[in-house]
This record gives structure tokens, sequence and C-alpha cells, in this order.
């Protein structure tokens, strides 16, 4: 099935910057329906909200709420658990992996990143486009 | 013959046998004075020495300089970031003017650049280590000072002070909702050579469980 291009996406990361690179890096890749969070909880609160996203990319170190904690209770949540999920992070030992895999991360990019390695990973998640 | 004493006051006379062991205890008596007095002269010595190194001046003037310069740095570079984001976005416009195949190279060069702004995100990111670390260091020079009470007051001959600063709190502040463990997950960026890569991080994913 193809990949609804007007699919919603919530990206959340606390460094605004990063969310603008990310927005127009995925308007680049074709999509433009992006809302953006610079926390867990209020991505939590976003997704809670209207349960119509598509696809959740996050950072890990925020607070009040981290990337791995909003990703515990998304999988948590009945209507939010086959929620896609990408974790988009610096932290890079295999522990966080391992916590991100048990947690139930959809896929995980390390930063720096490609807009190349995020369209992969988009895929894997959500198919192609 | 009367014992030795510690006291100075005289003992009952002892026996042959009993007047060798105090002997030995009283030796070893005023050994361990001596030892002890050392000791003390050294904590003074080692207390001097710290006063001598102005650890105030570390705890008040240079982390918290070195501190604020960080924060300048992360500030500048987000602003900078920012202002090429602005720039790029200008010049990403102008695409639909441009034949196609110019429109794809400049979107190429656009990309890049987009890329490379991610170098704000991690260069914020290592700074806010560095920062860590310094506030663990100005949190370890007070410890030092309440544990030798050091108060420049007492090379002019004053009591140390009774209440002696408490070591001030952690600087890592928990996350709402994490568990303690993740506390432990949060290092940042890694160097070279101690960091997975993208193709590492994808084997584990795929990997068992």
């Amino acid at each position: 099935m193809a990949v609804d291009m007007n699919m919603k996406i919530l990206i959340v990361d606390d460094y605004k910057t990063m969310l603008r690179i990310i927005r127009n890096l995925l308007r680049q890749l074709g999509f433009n329906n992006i809302d953006e969070a610079m926390d867990g909880s209020a991505a939590l609160q976003m997704l809670r909200a209207t349960g119509d996203y598509g696809l959740v990319i996050s950072d890990w170190n925020m607070e009040p709420m981290t990337g791995l904690q909003l990703l515990r209770e998304v999988r948590a949540d009945a209507k939010l658990k086959s929620m896609p999920f990408i974790m988009v992070t610096a932290e890079s030992k295999s522990e966080n992996v391992i916590a991100a895999k048990e947690a139930g991360v959809s896929n995980y990019i390390v930063k720096p990143f490609n807009a190349e390695t995020l369209k992969a990973k988009m895929q894997s998640v959500i198919g192609e486009f | 013959m009367t014992g030795f004493s510690p006291t100075g006051v005289p003992g009952p006379a002892p026996t042959p046998d009993s007047s060798t062991g105090r002997a030995s205890d009283f030796l070893g008596g005023l050994r361990l004075v001596d030892e002890i007095r050392a000791l003390a002269d050294y904590i003074d010595t080692a207390r001097r020495d710290l006063v001598a190194l102005r650890p105030q001046d570390i705890q008040e003037r240079f982390i918290p300089t070195a501190a604020d310069e960080l924060d300048a740095i992360v500030q500048a570079t987000e602003s900078a970031t920012e202002d090429i984001m602005d720039c790029v976005e200008a010049l990403e416009g102008l695409g639909e003017r441009l034949s196609p195949a110019d429109t794809e190279i400049l979107n190429g060069a656009v990309t890049r650049i987009y890329e490379a702004c991610a170098f704000q995100d991690i260069t914020g990111q290592r700074i806010t280590k560095v920062v860590r670390t310094l506030k663990n260091i100005e949190e370890r020079v007070g410890a030092m000072l309440a544990t030798f009470s050091v108060n420049p007051a007492l090379l002019a001959g004053a009591p140390p002070p009774e209440d002696t600063p408490a070591p001030l709190p952690p600087t890592h502040v928990a996350a709402v909702g994490d568990r303690p463990e993740d506390q432990a997950l949060l290092n940042g960026p890694q160097h070279t050579g101690a960091a997975m890569g993208q193709d590492d991080i994808d084997a584990l994913l795929r990997g068992p469980g």
C-alpha cells in the first residue's frame, strides 16, 4: 500500500534548530503535514488529543519527559501503542539502543544523520515512498 | 622503684615482669601521640596549602566564568545556525525559478547544509556535558573545603567554622517519569571510537530479542 504523503508526522526535540532541520528534510522528502513538540509530555498530550498521527520522530534527551519515557507511554496506551516511532538521538551506546528496543522503538537514528538515512529508516517503518 | 605512668603519677612498685610490659606500653603510647601530632600537622599543612590555592576563586570566579562563556558559545552558534537556516530556506525558494537540473543541484546543496546545521545540536550537547563536569568539579571543591574546614580566617588563628557548607545538590535533574536507571542512559554524544555507528545500531536492532 502506498504511503500517504499527507500523513501527520510529529517531531519532538528540545532544540528548535533540530526541529527545523527535520521539518525541512521531511518537506524535501514530500511530507508537509508536520507538527512539533519540544519534550515528551507536550508530545504525549498532542498524540492523545488527536490520535491521528502516522509517525513520531523523537529525540531522547529532553526534559521534563524524555523520548524513552514518551515511547513507553505510547506503547502503554491502547490507542497509540501501534504508532510508528523513530528515535533520533546522539545517545549512541549499545545500552541505549537496547533500552529503546526493549521499549518498542520502530527504528533508531544516531545524530548526526543525513537525509538518506532518515528516508531509509522512515521507509523501513511506514513503507516505500 | 616506681613504674612509668603516662599521667606522671608514680604507680606501685612493679614486679620484674610487669615492669617491662608497662615500659613498652608507655613507649607505644608516646609513639601514638607523636603520630597523632604528625597527622595533625599534616592536616594543618594541607589546610594551609588549600587556602593558598584560593579554592574560593575556583568556586566563585573561574567555574562560573567558564560556564558563562560556554553558554555564550551555545547561544551564539544557535543564533548563527538560525541565520543560516533563514538564508538557506530563502535560497530553496528560488528553486521554482530554475530549470529542473539546476533545481536538483540546488536542493542537493540545501539538503547538505540542513544536515550540516545539525552540528549545533551536537556541539550544544557536548558543551552541556562540559558544563556539567565543571559543576561536578565545583561540588567536589566545595566538599573538600568542607572536609578540611578550610577558611581563610584559619590562617589568622581563628577557630574553624561550626557550620561547614553542605555539598551542593547533584547537577543532573531527573526527567519526570523517568525510571532511576534511565539517568545512567543519558550520556550525550560519544567520541569517535566510543560511539556505535548507524550500521552497528541497525545490526543491534535486527538482533534477537
